[in-house]
């Protein structure tokens, strides 16, 4: 293994991560300006996450050692997962640690912690949204795998790299399945993110909450942790849409030149992203919760025809 | 290795020998019988692992059966693997036992019928697996779920103990019934009884197709396939949490053996049909499991529940192997084989694992019933440890063992493109959507299970008192917890030693599984995928760490203890935490056609107060099992017309019975 690659790794994982709020406070800012507001300034998540951290951490009498844990667990499962997902630059070593099962992996490890420690305390709120998120991951996830699935069998690998070197290689050919691979996912994606119209991150006490219901508990360090790993997570979906169906400048090789091309490619990608989020944000309202497994059924439908679409008619491809 | 796999199966019948004597005092079971049991659990671990790595299999001859068919041993790597699974959850359990059956030992049960059928019950296991006639094989298979009824039936002082224990055994002759035939036809075909004769032997398609189908469901039957699986939630959870971890963990696994071992190794050619069929089976198996597991709040039946989803998983592995076998792609054959073995054994850590727990729970809380438990974790921190790790495994979550046989299962289902067919290529990646589904589904499930059970407070004064289970129970399942991580974190170690399974029955190796070193498991090629569960490990150790250094530096008291905040409501009380039923219901509301519920508010008996009430109901049993008996009786009310009560009649009836078989002779 190379030494570069991997402390080339830990830079664009370093730069994820710390990015990561950045990407949540374009989206807000950007809501706030279509809704006529002013919004909080790009730094605000900043500014709030330093404050949590030296902020005194409150603990329910009946919390277990499991709500210490948790936001630990959590944060570490998405900072994984940020490693394994290429940012600037495929091909990087950390790619071969965990391919894209692994990925959706971490996903659900710190998935299942965040619903413990909503459950942990005994309190009707934690269990309510620990019982949703279980509910919607359950079907989201299967969409999620779906649409990887169709990706992977096209690629003939499940390795993150791998996968978008495939689809750079091949260039834009617009395939019925990967069209669909890409609507099942962004369905998906606004599900696992908490995002409009499954749940609605700008609200706390709504008796339809389901993210902010199983953190409601948690205070000082721990709810920093558990705020961050929840942007990480969201900018984590944005980058995978991103640069599996649209991979253009991302650093194949490691030269300066190219690094700097991904840098600024992938930036571009994500400002237009970010755009487009608000904007749907805007436009659309939030669906009553049992709404939620038919827009999730579809998700999972449009995968699947993703699939069947890549074994029956791209044969051979 | 035969000759202490022997010493096994001896320690066993002499561990049940020695039970007899604890009707005088429990001592003999907890000194004698327990400790004889963990000696044959070691013998086996050794010669199974043996067996494993040697290159040619073991055989020998007993002088006990029929005078012409001595009674055939053999130990090839497939039975020296399962061999060692036994031998290790039988050790874990003999460590367990003596603390467990301590709450026997007053109680009207009788404790030497525990300890002798139980070293029956593992004689027979392990019997089963060194059998290389069909003749021992039945035998012993009778001596495993003979025995086993008596251990379901133990406290047959509750009627539904009695009812699980028939139906255990009317099921359990049924499937055997159907493997014997089973294997009629290919020793019909083979001129012997002898396991040798049946390889060599070929079979005809048609006849080949019929012998497969009659092992499919008489294996199947014992595995708890839907639908031949609503013997399974009845019997397993009523035997003693001991008993009901080696049921669960290793007699399912026990009939995955024999599946494996009819179907790959004996019978000859694998049809591609025989392998889309377990594979829809397994795939029907492992969503209809979890999803009725997922209704349940007896917190035993619902383990037994998740074994019928499990063992759907393995299948879907079996299914995908003679898919693969059948097609010409030995290669992957061999992943996906690799794939259900190693579920196979993972399955038997972590479900006895969760058993132990469940019956450490059982001992100190008597409830079984979790929507009267809550924070046990902290009124039993170890216990509580390892049941998460039992549930976090079985959630198929990084780094632990579930998530490494999912991992494999799934690179096999991915390799489909290597097919020719069209309807394959379609049917494999559907299978997959729903085993992803099932590990989705699973994990909401034992979140309910961890969160209601032992997170948040007591929901009864029993469970407010429940105090942390005997050092031996402890160590039993933290020896299982250990077993979860270290099968997680050092795939590389058991795929390479399962290779030699598919070396010695397929013949095929798998050559790039740890190409690039220990480190990375790369079952089909390091390009098609790779993971590096130390390395995962690792990561999560190091950003923990390092997250809790960073943030706790230079703060020195302790966290700040309070109420709930609860959105500023009254602290809450125990009845006002959520419910293993009200977590469970967005997903029943959204797969309400497959169950049969009965939901409604009816007065209650003794006091008139409404009460709101809930059934939720397999419909296997309407489908399939009501028309059954209803033949079953009107057959049996037809028949008993001839049953006149006068004994001319009867000596008659006999006199003709004689004169026909006669006839038939001469």
């Amino acid at each position: 293994m190379n030494l570069s690659g991997w402390l080339l790794a830990l830079i664009q994982t370093t730069l994820f991560v710390a990015a990561a709020p950045l990407f949540a406070a374009w989206v807000k800012a950007l809501k706030s300006r279509l809704q006529n507001r002013r919004g909080p300034s790009l730094l605000q998540p900043y500014r709030d996450l330093h404050k949590l951290f030296h902020k005194e951490v409150m603990v329910a009498h009946t919390a277990s050692p499991v709500f210490r844990a948790a936001p630990y667990i959590v944060f570490s499962a998405a900072i994984l997962a940020a490693m394994v997902v290429p940012l600037v630059a495929a091909r990087l070593p950390t790619a071969a640690i965990a391919d894209v099962i692994v990925l959706v992996g971490f996903l659900a490890l710190g998935r299942f912690f965040l619903a413990l420690a909503g459950m942990d305390v005994g309190t009707s709120f934690g269990g309510m949204g620990a019982s949703r998120e279980m509910t919607v991951s359950s079907l989201a996830e299967p969409a999620t795998l779906m649409a990887i699935f169709t990706l992977t069998m096209t690629a003939h690998s499940t390795n993150l790299s791998t996968v978008i070197a495939h689809n750079l290689e091949t260039g834009l050919i617009l395939r019925p399945s990967f069209l669909f691979a890409f609507m099942g996912l962004t369905l998906v994606a606004l599900a696992e993110t908490g995002r409009i119209p499954v749940d609605n991150p700008a609200t706390h006490l709504e008796l339809t909450m389901i993210h902010e219901a199983m953190i409601l508990e948690y205070s000082g360090r721990h709810l920093a942790l558990m705020e961050w790993a929840a942007q990480i997570k969201l900018m984590l979906y944005a980058v995978l849409i991103l640069n599996i169906f649209l991979p253009w400048g991302i650093a194949a090789d490691f030269a300066p030149g190219s690094l700097l091309l991904g840098l600024f490619a992938i930036t571009a990608k994500l400002v237009i992203l970010g755009a487009a989020l608000a904007l749907a944000e805007t436009g659309l309202a939030k669906m009553r919760l049992f709404r939620v497994p038919q827009f999730l059924n579809l998700a999972f439908l449009l995968a699947l025809l993703g699939m069947l679409s890549q074994v029956i008619l791209e044969v051979g491809a | 290795m035969l000759a202490l796999a022997e010493l096994a199966v001896l320690a066993a019948l002499g561990s049940s020998l020695l039970s007899l004597g604890a009707s005088h005092s429990a001592a003999a079971l907890r000194w004698g019988a327990f400790p004889l049991l963990g000696l044959t659990g070691l013998c086996a671990i050794v010669a199974g692992l043996g067996a494993l790595m040697a290159p040619e299999p073991f055989t020998a001859q007993l002088p006990l059966g029929l005078p012409w068919l001595p009674w055939q041993l053999r130990l090839d790597a497939l039975g020296g693997f399962f061999l060692a699974l036994i031998g290790l959850i039988v050790t874990t359990v003999s460590v367990y036992g003596p603390g467990y059956v301590r709450e026997f030992e007053h109680g009207q049960a009788s404790l030497p019928v525990l300890g002798v059928f139980t070293g029956l019950f593992v004689a027979g296991m392990l019997l089963v697996v060194l059998a290389d006639d069909a003749f021992m094989f039945m035998v012993s298979w009778e001596l495993m779920s003979v025995s086993s009824y008596f251990l379901v039936a133990f406290q047959h002082e509750h009627a539904a103990n009695r009812r699980a224990g028939f139906l255990y055994l009317l099921m359990a002759h049924i499937g055997g019934l159907s493997i014997l035939l089973g294997y009629g036809v290919m020793a019909a075909f083979a001129g012997s009884f002898d396991f040798e004769a049946m390889r060599e032997a070929t079979l005809p398609t048609t006849w080949a197709s019929i012998a497969f189908a009659l092992a499919f469901f008489g294996f199947g039957m014992k595995a708890g396939l839907v639908p031949l699986h609503a013997w399974l939630p009845e019997a397993h959870p009523v035997a003693p949490s001991h008993i009901s971890a080696l049921m669960s963990g290793v007699m399912l696994k026990v009939a995955v053996y024999g599946f494996v071992r009819v179907s790959l190794d004996l019978v000859g050619a694998i049809q591609p049909a025989w392998g889309v069929i377990v594979l829809i089976v397994g795939s029907i198996s492992a969503l209809l499991g979890v999803l009725y597991a997922l209704m349940q709040h007896d917190l035993k039946r619902l383990l037994a529940y998740h074994s019928v989803e499990n063992i759907g998983i393995i299948f879907i592995g079996l299914g995908l192997t003679m898919v693969f076998l059948s097609t010409g792609h030995p290669l992957l054959g061999a992943v996906a084989l690799v794939a259900a073995l190693y579920h196979t054994l993972n399955h038997a850590v972590f479900k006895s694992l969760l058993f132990l727990g469940a019956g450490a729970v059982l001992q100190q809380a008597h409830e079984r019933d979790m929507e009267r438990m809550g924070g046990l974790a902290r009124r039993m921190p170890w216990t509580g440890l390892f049941f998460l790790i039992g549930c976090i495994s079985i959630s198929a979550l990084p780094p632990f063992n579930g998530f490494v046989s999912e991992w494999l299962t799934f690179q096999a289902a991915l390799q489909t493109w290597a097919l020719e067919s069209g309807p394959l290529r379609t049917l494999i990646p559907i299978a997959a959507a729903m085993l992803a589904l099932t590990g989705a589904l699973a994990a909401a499930c034992f979140v309910k299970v961890y969160g209601v059970a032992f997170l948040g407070q007591a929901r009864s004064r029993p469970v407010r008192r429940a105090r942390e289970a005997p050092l031996g129970m402890r160590i039993a399942q933290g020896t299982l917890a250990l077993m979860c991580l270290l099968l997680g974190v050092f795939p590389t170690t058991l795929v390479h030693l399962l290779d030699g399974v598919g070396g010695q029955l397929l013949g095929t190796h798998l050559p790039q599984a740890t190409a690039r070193g220990w480190l990375w498991l790369t079952p089909v090629s390091p390009d098609t995928a790779s993971y590096a569960a130390p390395v995962v490990l690792l990561g999560l150790i190091l950003t923990w760490g390092l997250g809790s250094w960073i943030l706790r530096r230079g703060e020195r008291r302790a966290v700040h203890r309070c109420d709930p905040w609860d959105c500023g409501f009254a602290p809450p009380d125990a009845r006002m935490q959520y419910t293993a039923t009200a977590f469970s219901m967005p997903i029943r509301r959204i797969f309400q056609g497959l169950f049969i519920v009965r939901e409604g508010v009816e007065p209650e008996a003794h006091t008139g107060e409404p009460r709101y009430q809930l059934q939720v109901r397999d419909r296997a049993w309407g489908l399939f099992y009501a028309p059954v008996a209803v033949v079953v009786r009107e057959s049996a009310r037809r028949i008993t017309r001839i049953q006149t009560g006068n004994i001319r009649v009867y000596l008659g009836y006999t006199l003709a019975t004689l004169l026909v078989l006669l006839w038939l002779i001469l």
